[in-house]
């Protein structure tokens, strides 16, 4: 049973920072593995606890995931690799899913493909859905848990106030919510390990992709603006009265933008 | 994908309505609503999309609420959403009848079949929007959104991929007001879905009663903290919650009380909600509980301390005692909705 792991590397959006002009400071910003991807490779461990076979990390990002990577293999991952060339670099994420899926394509032998439902900056939880569409892989979303028998992958969906069992024959792609394990902290044999191995960097000629398709140039969609909203939540707007006027106040504004 | 030479051939607006049970989900008259608009800004059509085993009777409905035609693709492998069946459909007739915009709820569902629609068509997707406009100039799409956890709103557009596709989240656009008197068109798509076409199989599907279990995909969340925690103040806040069709979230130290469900719990060791509507009613304002509500849209704190940490994340807030205040809230709404 062959699980390829795909995890993002995010800034730790909590210690955000912003400029004068209000714009997000991202330099120097502390990286962390996008948490619930963590999920995604304890899951992957899981599972090769139960039926054998290896766990493949993948990440796409700038020669800094190289340390997601790391903590990965602490984690107790089998392989890592590392996508990383300018020419990846600003893609949305059609081009992000087409550039994982053309390296999950040169890994080859697969059964399970996992991901995150959602990485906390970019917020889309779209590259999951469209890796599996690139790879024509049965999409198993939102999952709660994850179970493999017979050649057949079956997961508890949490499809908001839904609650599903699916089935689909491997290969498959499951994404993962957080609520489905605990992830493991590093035991210290794998920690030594992880610093020694080498990681193999893939770069546009490694994963043979049609070039066109890649990064800013790859990407359907532009952004055009971005600003930040913080600014002006700073300023709160005090309701001044008695109880019952206060509370007046505050339905009138909920019952003018249709919260009520 | 449509190349650049091409892009005039795409006309319309679509909207996907999504239903369970033979029931339209409110996020779907919202985008009718919306899609009214943009289209009336481009001079074109609506038209509504929606799947199912039996929905053409939603389909005056549909028409009711904005739309100018509706396709209805009927099978009975469509009662249960499936991703690949439902992308299928959408992405076949899309390719037929060019759409040059095409949006969707940012409801679970939406969520795990807009993704992969944009990516056969190969065209962008702006996801979780709170804005949809049109340029005045170069007649495109505008979506905005938040990202960064709700602390950046990007504005975005797709200007050589066509359809325009974004997905909106619930809660945000109003529900048009109904006319039953408009007329529309309701065309019946040929629906072929061969056995090979079904890969997932659904074994079993349940709507959750656990309460709180849906906390994360809640529109709307009334939060007891500890300065709220008295059984006056608490049961206001499940009354509000009731009354606004929300639910109930809370604090650490109210999941350790046993108040609440620690599957309620926001922040740090409990969930990341993303509402339109937040309320905090005696709550602090810790960062670990803060980092659970960074997406939340619009926040109301109450709290009886002014100078609170809480009203740094809030857009309204109410210096006062919980209790008082939450009382008389209940009777505010009661009184708008005639309760
Ligand atoms: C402010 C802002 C707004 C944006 N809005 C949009 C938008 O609306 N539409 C759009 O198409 N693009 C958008 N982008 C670009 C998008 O963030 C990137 O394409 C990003 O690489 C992937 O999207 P995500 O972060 O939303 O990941 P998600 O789709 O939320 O990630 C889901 C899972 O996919 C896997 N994954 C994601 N990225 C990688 C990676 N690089 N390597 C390995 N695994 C990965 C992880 O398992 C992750 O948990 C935006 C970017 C910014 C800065
Ligand atoms: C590792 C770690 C993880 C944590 N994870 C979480 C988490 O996931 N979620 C979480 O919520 N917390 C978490 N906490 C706890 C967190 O630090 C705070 O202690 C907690 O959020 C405070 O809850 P509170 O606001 O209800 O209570 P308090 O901080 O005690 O605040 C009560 C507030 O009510 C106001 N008040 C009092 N009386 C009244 C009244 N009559 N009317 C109106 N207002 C009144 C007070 O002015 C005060 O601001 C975590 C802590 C740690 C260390």
């Amino acid at each position: 049973m062959n699980i390829i792991v795909c995890i993002k590397q995010v800034p730790n959006v909590t210690q955000v920072k912003w400029d004068a002009d209000g714009s997000l400071i991202r330099t120097g910003l502390p990286t962390i593995i996008n948490p619930v991807d963590k999920n995604a490779i304890e899951a992957a461990l899981q599972l090769k606890e139960q039926h054998g076979g290896k766990v493949t990390v993948l990440s796409m990002g700038p020669s800094q995931v190289e340390s997601a990577l790391r903590e990965a293999l602490c984690m107790g991952v089998d392989d890592v690799i590392q996508l990383t060339d300018r020419k990846f670099a600003g893609a949305d994420t059609w081009a992000t899913s087409y550039t994982i899926g053309c390296a999950i394509q040169k890994i080859g032998d697969y059964d399970l493909v996992i991901t995150g439902v959602e990485a906390m900056d970019g917020n889309t939880a779209q590259v999951g859905p469209q890796v599996a569409e690139y790879l024509g892989l049965p999409l198993l979303s939102y999952a709660l848990s994850i179970a493999v028998a017979d050649g057949k992958v079956t997961i508890d969906q949490k499809l908001g106030d839904v609650a599903r069992v699916i089935e689909a024959k491997l290969p498959a792609l499951v994404t993962v919510e957080k609520e489905i394990n605990e992830y493991r902290v590093t035991p210290i044999d794998k920690l030594i390990d992880a610093f020694e191995r080498t990681i193999p960097v893939w770069g546009v000629d490694d994963i043979s992709p049609d070039v066109v398709h890649l990064g800013l140039k790859g990407s359907p969609t532009k952004l055009r603006k971005v600003y930040s909203p913080k600014l002006e939540k700073g300023k709160v707007e005090m309701l001044e009265g008695t109880p019952d006027e206060v509370a007046r106040q505050l339905v009138d504004k909920l019952n003018a933008k249709f919260l009520i | 994908m449509a190349d650049k030479a091409d892009l005039t051939k795409y006309k319309g607006v679509w909207v996907f309505a999504e239903q369970q049970d033979g029931k339209l989900a409110k996020i779907s008259l919202e985008l009718l609503g919306k899609a009214r608009d943009l289209a009336d800004k481009l001079g074109e059509k609506v038209t509504s999309v929606i799947l199912g085993a039996s929905v053409k009777p939603l389909a005056d409905d549909l028409i009711a609420y904005g739309a100018d035609r509706v396709l209805v693709a009927e099978h009975p492998e469509l009662a249960e959403y499936r991703t690949e069946l439902y992308t299928k459909i959408i992405c076949e007739e899309a390719q037929k009848d060019k759409p040059e915009i095409l949006i969707i709820g940012a409801s679970p569902i939406g969520r795990d079949l807009t993704p992969r629609v944009s990516f056969r068509l190969h065209t962008g997707c702006t996801a979780d929007c709170t804005e949809l406009d049109i340029d005045p100039e170069e007649k495109i799409l505008v979506s905005t959104r938040p990202a960064f956890g709700g602390n950046v709103m990007a504005t975005i557009i797709c200007p050589e991929h066509r359809p325009q596709m974004s997905t909106v989240r619930p809660g945000v656009f109003a529900v048009p007001a109904k006319d039953p008197a408009r007329k529309g068109e309701v065309v019946t798509v040929d629906v072929n879905i061969e056995s090979s076409d079904i890969n997932v199989t659904v074994l079993s599907s349940s709507k959750s009663k656990k309460h709180g279990a849906n906390i994360q995909d809640a529109v709307k969340i009334v939060s007891v903290g500890l300065g709220a925690s008295d059984s006056t103040s608490f049961a206001a806040i499940q009354e509000i919650a009731r009354l606004i069709d929300g639910e109930v979230g809370g604090t650490r130290p109210c999941v350790e009380k046993v108040l609440i469900e620690h599957g309620v719990q926001i922040g740090q060791t409990g969930k990341n909600v993303r509402p339109e509507l937040y309320m905090a009613c005696g709550i602090s304002g810790a960062v670990q509980h803060t980092t659970g509500i960074a997406n939340a849209k619009y926040v109301v704190a109450i709290n009886k301390d002014p100078n609170a940490e809480i009203f740094k994340f809030a857009n309204v807030g109410i210096a006062g005692d919980a209790k008082q205040i939450l009382t008389a809230i209940v009777k505010a709404i009661k009184a708008v909705k005639q309760e």
